[in-house]
C-alpha cells in the first residue's frame, strides 16, 4: 500500500467511524450502556453490594472504581457486536462493498467508534468515582497510563466482540451471547472483590483472567488499595506486563479472526 | 468505438445449495447502450448482478466489466461502475446528503468535492427538499432516487440497476423512467433487470430474457416480437363459454390464455390473414356469442409466453408482469 493508499484507508476509516458517531447522536438512548449504566453500576456497588464488603485496608470505594471501570468498559464491548450486526443486517454493506473504498475500514472504524464510547464510559466512571469521594493516589502521568491500560484492554476486547457480531449476524443475538460471555469475564476476577476468599477453582481462573490483570495494573497506577499483592499467581505479581500481553494477545487473535469472518460473512 | 463491449459474461454458473440460481448464462452490452434483462423473480437477475458488480464470484464462467475481470481485478471494476441494488442500500439513520457526502468521500472525492456532488444529485433527482431528513422517512420512490444518485456519485461510465421500479406507484416508476432515460442520453452504459415487460421495451437497446438461471432469447425488442412471428389474437366473449378455448385451439400456434373472469382469451397466431372473420364464424358456430375480435402484432408478453409457456400474469396495478412485485 503506497502513501495514497495509506491516505485512502485513514480517509475510509475516518469516514465511517464520523457515520457511527452519527448514528449515536440520532439514537442517544442506544448509548445507555456507556452513559447511565456506569452511574449505576457505580452507585449500586458501592453503596449497596460494597456495604456489605469489609477490606483489610482502605475503603470499598477506593478498591472498586478500577473494578467499575472495568465491568462497565467489558460489558460495553457488547457494542460492537451490536453495531456488526446491525450493520450486517441492513444493505448498507453491500453498497460499501461495491464501492472501491479500503474494505477493512468498516471493522476498524467500529472498533474506533467503540474506543471513543468507552473513553466516554470510562471518563463518566471516573466523574461518578470523584462525586462521592473516591480520589487518585498518585501523580497525573501514573493515572493517564492507568486509564490508558484500560482503553487498550476495550479496543482488544472489541475486536473480540466485532467476532461476536460477524459470528451471529444479528444484534438480538449478539447482545445475548456477548452478555453470556462478558458479564462472567467480568464477574470471576478480582474487579470487584479480592480473589482470596474465592473457592480454590473459581480463584484460579480469576487470578488468570485477563480483566484481572489490568483491572491491578490499574489500580497500582491510581495509587489505590491492592490487595492482589500477597496473591501469588504470575499475572497478578507483574499485572502491568500480564495487561499488556493480554490486550495484544487478544488483538493478534481477534482482528484477523474479524477479518476472516468479515470476508466470510460478506461473500457467497 | 461504438461496437467496444463494455459488460460481457460468459457460461456464468452459481448455486447456493441445491438452488441453481445460475446455469450458464451469456450477457454482452456495448458501450453506451442499455441492455434489459427480464425476467421472472428467481430467474436469476439478481445473482446476475451481484457477480458483475463483484458482490458475488460465479462457481463457474467469467465476466469482463470495463476491460476488468470481476473475480481477478474487483478493485478496478469497482472504480468503474455504479450500482443500485434492489434493496435500498442507504444507510436509514443518516440523511439524504449525509449519505451522498460519506459515499462521495469512500469514492475517494475529497470533502468539498463530495459536498458539491451531493447537492447537484439532490437537485438532479428532486431529493432537495428532503436532502437534510434522515432517509428512515423517505417514501418508496424517494428512497430508489437516493439509492441512484448513490450510485452516480463517482460519474461511473457502467451501471447496473436492480429491479428499479419494482414495489413503486405508477407515477414514481414514470419518474424513475425520465430519470434513468436522461442518465442514457448521456452516453452511460447500463445494465437493467426488470421483471416489467412494458420496462425493457421502453428502456432497453436489447433485451435478454432469462428463466431459470439462462437466456432463453436475445435480442432487440423487434427481433424477439418478429420471432414469434404473427401475432396476437384476442377475443372477448359477451359472457364466459367453457368450449370457447378449445373452439380457437385450431387456429393459434399456442396455448390459449384465458382471463380470471373467462371472457377474454388470447393466444400466439401464425398466420393473421382474414384470421378474424375466421374466428367470428368458427365461435358463431360453436354458438358462442362474441363481443370482440383483434389480430393485433405480439408484445413481449407474448414473446415470454411463447418462449416458457408459462402465462405472465397482470401485476397488481394491472401492468402486464412476469410476477408480483416481492
Amino acid at each position: 500500500m503506497g502513501v495514497a493508499g495509506v491516505r485512502g484507508a485513514l480517509r475510509d476509516t475516518a469516514v465511517l467511524t464520523g457515520r457511527n458517531l452519527v448514528h449515536i447522536a440520532r439514537e442517544p438512548l442506544r448509548l445507555s450502556d456507556v452513559t447511565i449504566q456506569p452511574v449505576l453500576f457505580t452507585l449500586l456497588f458501592i453503596y449497596v453490594l460494597g456495604a456489605g464488603i469489609v477490606l483489610p485496608d482502605g475503603t470499598y470505594k477506593d478498591y472498586a472504581i478500577a473494578g467499575l471501570l472495568a465491568m462497565n468498559l467489558v460489558t460495553s464491548a457488547i457494542g460492537t457486536a451490536v453495531g456488526l450486526s446491525d450493520d450486517l443486517g441492513s444493505g448498507v454493506i453491500d453498497r460499501f462493498r461495491t464501492l472501491p473504498m479500503w474494505k477493512p475500514a468498516v471493522l476498524v472504524g467500529r472498533s474506533l467508534t467503540d474506543l471513543l464510547t468507552a473513553t466516554l464510559c470510562g471518563a463518566i466512571v471516573v466523574a461518578t468515582g470523584l462525586v462521592v469521594g473516591w480520589r487518585p493516589q498518585s501523580d497525573a502521568g501514573s493515572v493517564i497510563a492507568g486509564f490508558a491500560v484500560f482503553l487498550l484492554f476495550s479496543y482488544a476486547l472489541s475486536w473480540g466482540c466485532a467476532c461476536i457480531g460477524l459470528f451471529t449476524g444479528d444484534a438480538e443475538s449478539s447482545q445475548g451471547m456477548g452478555l453470556v460471555i462478558l458479564f462472567p469475564l467480568a464477574i470471576v476476577s478480582d474487579a470487584l472483590v479480592p480473589t482470596q476468599h474465592m473457592p480454590a477453582v473459581v480463584r484460579a481462573i480469576a487470578d488468570w483472567n485477563p480483566v484481572s490483570a489490568v483491572t491491578t495494573a490499574s489500580r497500582k497506577l491510581l495509587g489505590n488499595a491492592d490487595p492482589a499483592t500477597t496473591v501469588h499467581a504470575w499475572p497478578l505479581q507483574h499485572p502491568a506486563a500480564a495487561a499488556l500481553i493480554w490486550s495484544l494477545a487478544l488483538l493478534a487473535v481477534f482482528a484477523p479472526l474479524a477479518a476472516r469472518l468479515y470476508r466470510r460473512k460478506t461473500s457467497d | 468505438m461504438a461496437t467496444e463491449t463494455v459488460i460481457e459474461a460468459r457460461g456464468l454458473r452459481k448455486r447456493f445449495g441445491e438452488t441453481v440460481a445460475l446455469d450458464g448464462l451469456d450477457l454482452e452490452a456495448a458501450a453506451g447502450t442499455v441492455l434489459g434483462v427480464l425476467g421472472p423473480n428467481g430467474a436469476g437477475k439478481t445473482t446476475a448482478v451481484r457477480i458483475l458488480t463483484t458482490l458475488s464470484s460465479p462457481d463457474e464462467g467469467e465476466a469482463r466489466v470495463a476491460g476488468h475481470d470481476v473475480v481477478r481485478e474487483p478493485a478496478a471494476v469497482k472504480r468503474q461502475i455504479g450500482v443500485a441494488a434492489q434493496d435500498a442500500t442507504v444507510d436509514g439513520v443518516l440523511t439524504g446528503r449525509q449519505n451522498l457526502v460519506m459515499i462521495g468521500r469512500l469514492c475517494g472525492l475529497p470533502r468539498s468535492a463530495a459536498r458539491e456532488r451531493a447537492a447537484d444529485l439532490l437537485g438532479q433527482f428532486e431529493l432537495l427538499d428532503a436532502g437534510d431528513r434522515v432517509v428512515k422517512t423517505y417514501s418508496g420512490g424517494m428512497r430508489r432516487r437516493l439509492d441512484l444518485a448513490a450510485a452516480l456519485i463517482n460519474r461511473p461510465p457502467v451501471l447496473f440497476l436492480d429491479e428499479p421500479t419494482t414495489g413503486l406507484d405508477p407515477v414514481s416508476r414514470a419518474r424513475m423512467w425520465d430519470v434513468i432515460r436522461s442518465l442514457v442520453a448521456d452516453g452511460i452504459t447500463l445494465l437493467l433487470t426488470t421483471q416489467y415487460l412494458d420496462e425493457a421495451d421502453e428502456l432497453a437497446d436489447r433485451i435478454v430474457v432469462i428463466d431459470h438461471g439462462r437466456a432463453i432469447a436475445d435480442g432487440t425488442a423487434a427481433q424477439l416480437k418478429a420471432e414469434i412471428g404473427g401475432g396476437r389474437l384476442e377475443v372477448t366473449l359477451s359472457e364466459p363459454h367453457g368450449e370457447a378455448a378449445a373452439a380457437l385451439a385450431p387456429f393459434v400456434s399456442g396455448p390459449v390464455a384465458v382471463s380470471a373472469d373467462r371472457r377474454h382469451l388470447r393466444a400466439p397466431v401464425a398466420h393473421t390473414g382474414g384470421l378474424a372473420t375466421t374466428v367470428v364464424r368458427a365461435l358463431d358456430a360453436a354458438q358462442i356469442i362474441v363481443e370482440d375480435v383483434q389480430v393485433r402484432p405480439p408484445s413481449l408478453d407474448d414473446v415470454f409466453f411463447a418462449l416458457t409457456g408459462s402465462a405472465a400474469p397482470a401485476g397488481a396495478d394491472g401492468r402486464p408482469a412476469l410476477a408480483e412485485a416481492a
